[in-house]
């Protein structure tokens, strides 16, 4: 089975998909003639052709918006969103558009489409570029909200998304993308929606993460280990659908939960995740469900991001206190 | 400054062609022209009523605008090329397709039997001023690539033509070359904000030229200039030479919905004038001149489309309720259990 960093796992389902369904089309920033800023499509317009992997004008919202529209002329668009951060110049097409397409149209009309966005701090990116906004878009009903943690994830995530009939934003951890090699199957395979993956199992403490913060709780688990504490790190995989059955699952196993995750803490999903196992899961509990989140404050330029992220140490002192409670 | 484009006329206000120009339309096409504008103005008469009886939902009126929407809406082929409304257009919807009956249930707040019917090739109402701009793009490259020669007719206000959307949408349509015309109805007002406040350029149609495409400016009460204008376009686009914009000057005869107040904001000298240049007495004046329209004639449209009118708002009302739960359907093809949850009649687990 090859290896494959994470990248390279999102450009072999973008391949096999373009190769599959010629209704499939990429569109974005420089992800032609470049490959993309962070090269998920390198060599992918040499392959299919301008037509169908498109450089388009710098224009967030007509990326989207035409993207509606080349779904009703038959299209499965494959929108990039150079950063997350910049999907705000589309939110107004992203959630009220995109997301209310097919109840404004009866059913009449669908947007299978997918909006790829990387995204999430620590690799010293300007400003804007590392905003995790993952939680706004949860409030857009509609949409599914996807943020894949692993190479082999990020492939069968991705072609389920572009296979998914509803309109899916696909958040791609960019501090990932380079970071370690897995075995992916070469050809393909789909993991379906709303069923989250357990990473490691331990019976004291359950860190729940999605994206980036799966690493740093794996991270964590290890040095929680070291201390006698045995950790399960529960990948939530996708927001919307949530899987509530596996974090009841966990929780009621362990009976103690920390969330984390890179966003701001107040409103964050960690906020959902929390008072969804209250509950659920409440009398299986044997404390508060903790978070350990970025704080309350626009994302700061590169030499504070060390301290505006949340660390192993936050994680493991959470767990531990979660544990003695 | 640029001088602002010359305004395409062919119809004088006596309904006379002006000097060098011919009709587009052959008199059996502008009577159903004709028909669809009165068609319209006895619409917003109604619409108007039932929502003062509290029966219907807010009406945005084409009063006054009934040659910008028509004109243009005859140039097009519902057979094969799409329509992007905005939502004062109510004329183009008919001529495109949608049934009166889906319209009237609409406005009762019947979302389900206001459905677009399969094979009508029109985009939902759009509410979120321009947004519907970069899905006419997008739709007209679509078309582009799919070959055929489809041509995507997108309407748009005056004000619209301030967000960024329109200018995203006309500048990715300009790049793709996509078979589409953006039709402007500069109807002189955005809710209570004049044209005058939306921008500084003398015209709305040069801004086409900073998107590499014609813009062309026409006499929006006048139904044969629309038309040949929105033919002109449409034939470009047909044959792969991308989009145009159309800016058709008009007047808001009225509110600018149920819910407005003019009399705060509009000048009474301003709008009388613009009822001397009334669209469809300027149609039936031609159409009575080529001998092809007389009162008879008249009368008896009215008695028909009257009939069609009752029949739409009677079958609308006799409509039931929508279920409580109709809420729930179409939002996703595979809805989260959660919402499925929810759907069942419970909200989180800790409501009750
Ligand atoms: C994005 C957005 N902003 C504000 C509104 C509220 N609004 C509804 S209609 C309207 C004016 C639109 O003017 P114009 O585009 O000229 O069209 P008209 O109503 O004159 O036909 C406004 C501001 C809206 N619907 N959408």
């Amino acid at each position: 089975m090859p290896q494959m960093t994470l990248v390279e796992a999102v450009r072999d389902a973008l391949r096999l998909e373009l190769r599959r369904d010629p209704r499939v089309m990429l569109l974005g920033l420089d992800i032609g003639r470049l490959g993309g800023v962070f090269r998920a499509t390198d060599g992918l317009q040499a392959e299919f052709g301008a037509e169908r992997v498109v450089d388009m004008p710098l224009a967030e919202a007509a990326i989207v918006g035409a993207s509606i529209g080349l779904a009703v002329a038959g299209f499965v668009p494959v929108a990039e969103i150079q950063f997350l951060g910049f999907t705000h110049q589309a939110f107004h097409q992203i959630g009220p558009q995109v997301g209310r397409w097919r109840q404004r149209s009866r059913g009449r009309f669908s947007a299978p489409l997918v909006i790829r966005a990387p995204f999430g701090g620590g690799i010293r990116s300007p400003e804007f570029h590392s905003d995790a906004i993952e939680a706004q878009f949860v409030q857009t009903p509609g949409i599914k909200v996807v943020m894949p943690a692993s190479p082999y994830d990020a492939k069968g995530l991705l072609l389920e998304a572009i296979r998914d009939p509803d309109p899916v934003l696909f958040c791609e951890p960019d501090r990932l993308y380079r970071l370690h090699r897995q075995e992916v199957p070469a050809g393909e395979y789909t993991i379906p929606f709303g069923q989250a993956r357990t990473v490691r199992e331990g019976d004291d403490v359950t860190l729940v993460a999605w994206s980036a913060a799966v690493e740093l709780c794996e991270r964590a688990a290890a040095q929680l280990d070291g201390e006698g504490i045995a950790a399960t790190v529960l990948d939530l995989r996708t927001l919307v659908p949530l899987d509530v059955e596996g974090l009841v699952r966990a929780a009621t196993r362990t009976g103690r939960v920390v969330v984390v995750h890179e966003a701001p803490l107040s409103a964050g999903f960690g906020a959902e995740v929390a008072a969804t196992i209250q509950e659920e899961a409440f009398f299986a509990l044997d404390g508060p469900v903790r978070r350990v989140a970025a704080w309350d404050a626009p994302y700061p330029s590169a030499a504070l991001e060390a301290s505006y992220l949340p660390t192993v140490a936050r994680v493991v002192a959470a767990a531990r206190a979660a544990v003695r409670s | 400054m640029t001088a602002s484009p010359r305004r395409l006329a062919v119809l004088s206000m006596t309904g006379r062609l002006r000097r060098g120009q011919r009709p587009s339309l052959d008199d059996a096409q502008v009577r159903e022209g004709l028909e669809l504008m009165l068609l319209s103005r006895l619409f917003d008469a109604r619409a108007t009523t039932l929502q003062r009886l509290g029966r219907w939902g807010v009406h945005s009126p084409v009063e006054g605008q009934e040659a910008a929407v028509v004109g243009a809406c005859l140039a097009v082929d519902p057979g094969r090329d799409w329509l992007v409304p905005q939502y004062r257009e109510f004329p183009a919807y008919i001529h495109h397709g949608m049934p009166l009956a889906g319209i009237a249930a609409f406005f009762t707040g019947h979302p389900a039997q206001g459905r677009i019917p399969d094979g009508v090739r029109m985009l939902p109402i759009q509410v979120a001023i321009a947004a519907q701009l970069p899905h006419a793009a997008g739709l007209a490259w679509g078309l582009r690539r799919q070959g055929g020669g489809a041509v995507v007719l997108a309407y748009c206000g005056d004000g619209a033509t301030s967000e960024g959307d329109f200018h995203e949408a006309c500048n990715l349509a300009g790049r793709m070359q996509a078979p589409v015309v953006f039709l402007v109805q500069n109807n002189g007002w955005a809710i209570s904000t004049p044209r005058s406040l939306q921008s500084a350029t003398p015209s709305l149609a040069l801004r086409a030229l900073g998107y590499g495409f014609p813009g062309v400016r026409v006499d929006g009460n006048d139904l044969l200039a629309v038309h040949q204008a929105t033919a002109t376009a449409v034939a470009r686009a047909r044959a792969g030479e991308g989009p145009t914009l159309i800016e058709a000057d008009t007047y808001r005869y009225s509110f600018h919905n149920t819910t407005d107040n003019p009399a705060a904001y509009a000048d009474p000298v301003e709008l009388a004038a613009a009822r001397r240049q009334d669209p469809i007495e300027r149609v039936r004046r031609y159409l009575t001149q080529r001998g092809a329209w007389d009162p008879a004639r008249e009368a008896a449209v009215r008695e028909r489309l009257t009939a069609t009118l009752d029949a739409a708002v009677n079958a609308a009302a006799r409509l039931p309720p929508p279920g409580p739960d109709e809420c729930f359907d179409d939002i996703y093809a595979r809805p989260p259990a959660r919402l499925l949850r929810q759907r069942a009649g419970h909200g989180a687990p800790s409501e009750a």
